[in-house]
């Protein structure tokens, strides 16, 4: 049992899938994180809440919800065609809307917690040494959460392999646009083709696992060097 | 007193009588349903009920998802499938009643097109290329997607069409696709949309003629060989009322069974 031309592009689709929600996510969610963990905001409490949500919300929600706003009709797909988009539901780039939605708390708490624990001493002590905010950031907070961003990428990236509810409600399983892994693997079972569906699973199974022994591996290296166990 | 006691138990008895014969009349049947007769079931069920104490519970989605859920032990004691490879492999797997297998109904496709604002037939719409998705059930396993791959070769637009396809993964999400607009076109259930009041007289009727029939058989699973509700249900929709509800929804139902 081989893996199918159709299944090759299903993983291939899905790395560059989740590559580019992991990057552009990074970009978005630095600012965000940052924000949370500085700010004396009453804003603070809600904008995480709603930050978290894609958390507890059922994939059906968030799909729902983003294909009715992304359609013909919706709010965001009347701004995709004012732009000569068109709309994005059926297409890469809605997916990576959709995923970016979907993984933001997977990348923004890791980093939040981070900012947070670094605290706001060693950023001081950076600007009395007369470090510009760009420096203090890059030469400061970047090195010392990068646990933190780490931590943040594997878990987008690896969520993101993993999404399956909201690509079926609205990617319509076009062949290297939208039909990723989790799409192709329920295809097969569908078309009862099995043994193909136990292959990409298996697949699958291995990645998440070694995915998430490495973060594990690579959690516990750090707390058992760090100078603060269990941070 | 003891006369009184008397009548007391006969009125008893004559009660329990009355609530045992209740129950034995009334009985459920769980119905795994293909998504493309979800309207049509509702209303044969709806109908049976007024006239039964037999109640229905009911379960939609593609026939795939069935055919593996049965194979793997699901409780239902009635199979409604788009297709009639799936009843078929499950009586030869022993799983099912095999002489309970019937064509219960005969599928119609229809092109629907969402963009009713234009007036424009949705048959020239789709000659004219002029569309910016088509939806269609995934043919990898949607009788109702197979079937519209034949028609597409048969109107010669399979290749040209082919970048603009959207799969649903059974009937209803391409009809959903379509009707949220998110499809400009798609190729549906005549079921889906007869009745529907915005689409009244705006789709096209694909002629019979240019595909191969869609087969729609049912099977009782071998655990509702006495389920007198089970049986109820076939019984009705084999019946001029059941098939009446039926031609009602646009299928075709067989002459004689």
């Amino acid at each position: 049992m081989n893996l199918t031309p159709d299944d090759i592009d299903a993983i291939w689709l899905t790395l560059r899938l989740a590559t580019t929600v992991t990057l552009l996510l990074l970009v978005l969610a630095t600012p965000i994180a940052w924000w949370l963990a500085k700010t004396q905001s009453w804003l603070k409490i809600p904008i995480g809440a709603l930050v978290a949500l894609p958390l507890v919300l059922p994939p059906t929600v968030l799909g729902f919800y983003l294909l009715v706003f992304m359609g013909p009709n919706g709010p965001i797909g009347e701004f995709t065609q004012a732009l000569g988009l068109g709309t994005l539901p059926f297409t890469f780039s809605g997916l990576v809307l959709a995923s970016m939605v979907y993984s933001l708390p997977f990348v923004v708490q890791p980093i939040q917690n981070a900012i947070e624990s670094i605290g706001d001493r060693p950023i001081e002590v950076a600007a009395t040494l007369g470090a510009g905010p760009f420096d203090r950031f890059f030469s400061v907070v970047l090195p010392l959460a990068k646990p933190g961003f780490i931590t943040a990428t594997i878990l987008g990236f690896a969520h993101t392999v993993g999404e399956f509810g909201i690509v079926l409600m609205m990617g319509g399983s076009i062949p290297q646009e939208t039909r990723v892994v989790s799409i192709q693997i329920y295809d097969h079972v569908e078309a009862l083709q099995y043994a193909n569906a136990h292959l990409l699973a298996a697949i699958m199974l291995c990645f998440s696992f070694i995915v998430l022994l490495g973060l594990y591996g690579f959690q516990r290296k750090r707390s058992g060097v760090g100078l603060h166990y269990g941070g | 007193m003891t006369c009184l006691m008397k009548v007391y138990s006969g009125w008893f008895a004559a009660m329990l009588g009355v609530l045992i014969s209740y129950d034995a009349l009334a009985e459920s049947a769980h119905v795994a349903v293909a998504a493309n007769f979800r309207q049509s079931m509702q209303a044969l069920v709806t109908e049976l009920e007024k006239d039964s104490n037999h109640k229905y519970i009911l379960s939609f989605g593609s026939s795939g998802k069935f055919y593996g859920q049965i194979l793997h032990g699901a409780p239902y004691d009635l199979f409604f499938s788009a297709d009639a490879v799936k009843p078929k492999a499950i009586a030869n797997r022993g799983l099912a009643v095999s002489e309970s297998r019937f064509t219960y109904a005969t599928g119609r496709l229809v092109l629907l097109s969402s963009r009713m604002e234009l007036a424009e037939p949705a048959r020239d719409i789709l000659t004219r290329g002029t569309f910016n998705k088509l939806a269609i059930a995934n043919p990898k396993f949607a009788p109702y997607g197979v079937a519209t791959l034949e028609v597409l070769e048969f109107l010669d637009r399979y290749e040209i069409t082919k970048s603009k396809w959207v799969l649903g993964e059974n009937i209803a999400q391409a009809y959903q696709f379509v009707d949220s607009g998110n499809a400009e076109l798609g190729f549906v259930a005549l079921s889906q949309v007869i009745h529907q009041k915005k689409y009244a007289g705006v789709f096209w009727l694909i002629p019979d003629s240019w595909h191969k029939p869609i087969e729609q058989q049912a099977i009782m699973l071998n655990k509702a060989k006495n389920n007198a509700a089970a049986l109820a249900l076939i019984n009705f929709i084999k019946s001029n009322k059941g098939q009446n509800i039926l031609t009602n929804y646009g299928y075709l139902t067989p002459e004689n069974y």
